[in-house]
């Protein structure tokens, strides 16, 4: 019994991280009705930012110049950290897509991929191909809970998250940016003659969703304090099965789809061979999809005939 | 251009009036070094020069190479192979055909020692690169050798060393199975271990996939399985990773990896979570004692840095090759028959002390020698533990 709870604290760790990415494709995808390929590059980027933050709070500690707790550091580097990636964001949607909104689907699909292979290599570029240790903030500390190992950062990774997705849910639903944005995915076009600036829209879904993703890389980072140019690309693949299998623009969905990918995984490991892991896991995802096409709260007629 | 002439004429004069004084003594042996000064890893032609030529100054302090009785002068011909597959075979030839080498010493990569070697064989040229662990570099070619021992080997070497140091009976493995190295060792170490502890005595054997950051679920399950330590060939980057999370998962029993965590990187990612660990290696500086101390404190005096494993191993190569020539017992002067002689005697070397452990060569020209295991000091250094043999 103890195997399957220790399973479930590593599912629920392992979840939040797709949860938080598949977030940030969910609402460029319900708004804009694009796949923001570069997204899980974002997140490498953003991982990035947070070690440079961190590094220099760290820094700036140890040798005195400013006395901070680890958990300040902490929430000091993720706020730094989302507002630097923020702009990020909003750059690949400015260069990258805005040029690009009237052109066919598939070139802005394939900007994104660009724009990933531009962000891997720039960053090989300029940090070259030694691995990026995350330096350590807070002091990892294990409890032993009648045999289910549980780490301070475990927990924290999980809050964190949880606390950031109610947030963006509350803001859609109780803002009115959040209203426009609802608004937005409801009709893009009909919507910009009412007056709310498409422009505007468009590059903060791409701020927030950047935010998003570079809480995600920090904690990633803290998870797994070795950090690579290519470590977004496959987790960026996943996230976005997830994002799709929450259905479009549903921000519950894909933190739900997240978190159900999360678990598929490590326990699909935990019965199966672990050589097997992936190729049962998204079977068997390819399953669920085959009987819900839209996602688990997907909207089948929302697409207004857009494509 | 006339100018370039006369020096060139010059030269020759120089030369051929010079050249009947040497010949008044014995003539002399030369030996070959090939080796890539230049290019992508000229640290690594750096120490085999360094090695090579305190190894001469050894044998000129004794008054020249004592070959059955008689005293002969030893010359190194040292050629840059630029660390290209090409100027290797190009530097190989020279030294065979137009200088004469007995021998020949490197090249030390496998991208240039499998090219190299065929050359060596192809011309009755023994030859012993020091550094090359690809099977092809000495597969099917009886003239060529090798200093280190081969990937596979280190398999039977860990489980032997588990056993007699801790006397587990269960073990469990950790690998990529989309890389080839880890991949390899994984299964080389299972049948060790299994052959040793009886069948089902490897109670987990869990993979990954390249990239992957997250071993929670393999990990609980190698917890569950009960096994008693962890072996795990991976590279630097995965090894911080896989120490980290067994941790924070509750395992506290030893983690054990491959020459693989050999490189400065691990401690650096890993810290204090890789301390206390194991790994098997071809050579540790730290730690070490007797002739291998003798030689690393000679060299770190002489270059004033300490020698990394390319210089220890051709330390070792170069006395092989020597060793063999004074196994000889009798040089004639005839180039093709002394080299084969070489060949044959070198074929025959059994229980060679090195500075890298102990060697007897196989019918491939491999030596059957012991690793090296360290251990990663509470100060985060790679130290010497013990010498385990197969």
């Amino acid at each position: 019994m103890t195997f399957f709870f220790q399973n479930v604290i590593n599912a629920l760790q392992w979840g939040s991280f797709y949860a938080m990415i598949a977030l940030g494709y969910s609402m460029v995808y319900s708004i804009l009705m694009l796949f923001n390929f570069a997204h899980g590059d974002i997140f490498m980027v953003g991982a990035y930012i947070g070690v440079g933050v961190a590094t220099v709070l760290v820094t700036l500690t140890s040798s005195g110049a400013i006395v901070l707790p680890g958990w300040l550091i902490l929430v000091l580097t993720i706020l730094i950290s989302m507002f630097l990636t923020s702009f990020v964001g909003m750059f690949v949607e400015r260069v990258g897509y805005r040029p690009l909104r009237d052109a066919p689907r598939a070139s802005a699909a394939i900007t994104g991929l660009m724009i990933g292979i531009i962000l891997e290599t720039g960053n090989l570029a300029i940090m070259g191909a030694t691995r990026v240790k995350f330096p350590p903030i807070i002091e990892s500390v294990t409890y032993n809970i009648g045999g289910v190992f549980v780490t301070n950062k475990k927990i924290m990774i999980v809050v964190i998250s949880l606390m950031f997705m109610f947030a963006l849910h509350q803001f859609v639903q109780r803002t009115k940016w959040g209203m426009a944005m609802r608004a937005m995915s409801f009709d893009y076009v009909a919507v910009p003659l009412m007056g709310v600036p498409m422009n505007t829209i468009a590059a903060m879904t791409f701020a927030i969703g950047s935010a998003l993703a570079s809480v995600a890389g920090i904690l990633f980072g803290i998870a797994y304090p070795v950090l690579d140019p290519y470590m977004g690309i496959v987790f960026g693949w996943k996230a976005f099965v997830a994002a799709i299998l929450g259905g479009r623009g549903s921000i519950l969905g894909a933190t739900l789809a997240g978190f159900l990918l999360g678990f598929i995984e490590i326990f699909v490991a935990m019965v199966f061979p672990s050589t097997l892991r992936d190729l049962i896991a998204y079977s068997i995802i390819l399953l669920i999809l085959v009987f819900r096409p839209h996602g688990f709260f997907g909207e089948p007629y929302s697409a207004q005939l857009r494509l | 251009m006339a100018k370039c002439m006369k020096i060139l004429v010059l030269c020759l004069a120089i030369g051929l009036a010079v050249s009947p004084g040497v010949q008044a003594a014995e003539k002399a042996i030369k030996i070959g070094i090939n080796a890539p000064i230049t290019g992508d890893i000229p640290k690594v032609g750096e120490g085999t020069k360094f090695a090579a030529q305190m190894w001469l100054e050894d044998i000129k302090a004794a008054g020249g190479l004592d070959v059955g009785g008689k005293k002969y002068p030893v010359e190194l011909v040292i050629e840059d192979n630029e660390a290209k597959a090409e100027s290797a075979v190009k530097a190989m030839t020279k030294m065979i055909t137009e200088d004469e080498v007995i021998a020949i010493v490197g090249p030390q990569a496998s991208k240039q020692a499998i090219p190299g070697g065929e050359v060596a064989n192809n011309y009755k040229t023994p030859m012993i690169s020091p550094w090359s662990t690809n099977p092809d570099t000495t597969k099917n070619r009886p003239f060529v050798f090798r200093g280190c021992f081969l990937d596979p080997f280190q398999g039977p070497v860990l489980a032997n060393f588990i056993k007699e140091e801790f006397k587990f009976t269960k073990a469990a493995v950790l690998y990529d199975v989309a890389s080839d190295y880890p991949k390899g060792l994984a299964e080389y170490f299972r049948q060790a271990w299994e052959k040793l502890n009886g069948p089902g005595s490897v109670t987990a054997f869990e993979s990954f996939t390249t990239k992957d950051a997250d071993f929670s679920s393999q990990l609980t399950k190698i917890i569950q399985s009960g096994a008693e330590v962890l072996f795990t060939p991976q590279y630097y980057n995965e090894v911080a990773l896989i120490v980290q999370q067994a941790h924070e998962l509750g395992w506290k029993n030893p983690i054990v990896g491959s020459d693989s965590w050999g490189s400065a990187e691990t401690v650096k990612l890993c810290g204090k979570d890789c301390y206390g660990l194991f790994f098997s290696t071809h050579y540790a500086a730290a730690g070490a004692t007797g002739a291998t101390k003798e030689f690393i404190d000679r060299y770190n005096k002489k270059y004033g840095y300490v020698p990394d494993d390319v210089a220890a191993l051709t330390w070792d190569s170069i006395r092989i090759v020597q060793r063999a020539i004074q196994n000889c017992g009798k040089l004639t002067g005839d180039i093709k028959a002394d080299r084969q002689c070489v060949r044959d005697a070198m074929a025959k070397i059994k229980e060679f002390e090195g500075i890298t452990g102990k060697m007897t060569f196989t019918e491939e020209g491999d030596p059957i020698k012991c690793a090296v295991i360290v251990k990663i000091s509470d100060k985060g250094e790679y130290e010497f533990y013990k010498s385990v043999c197969p």
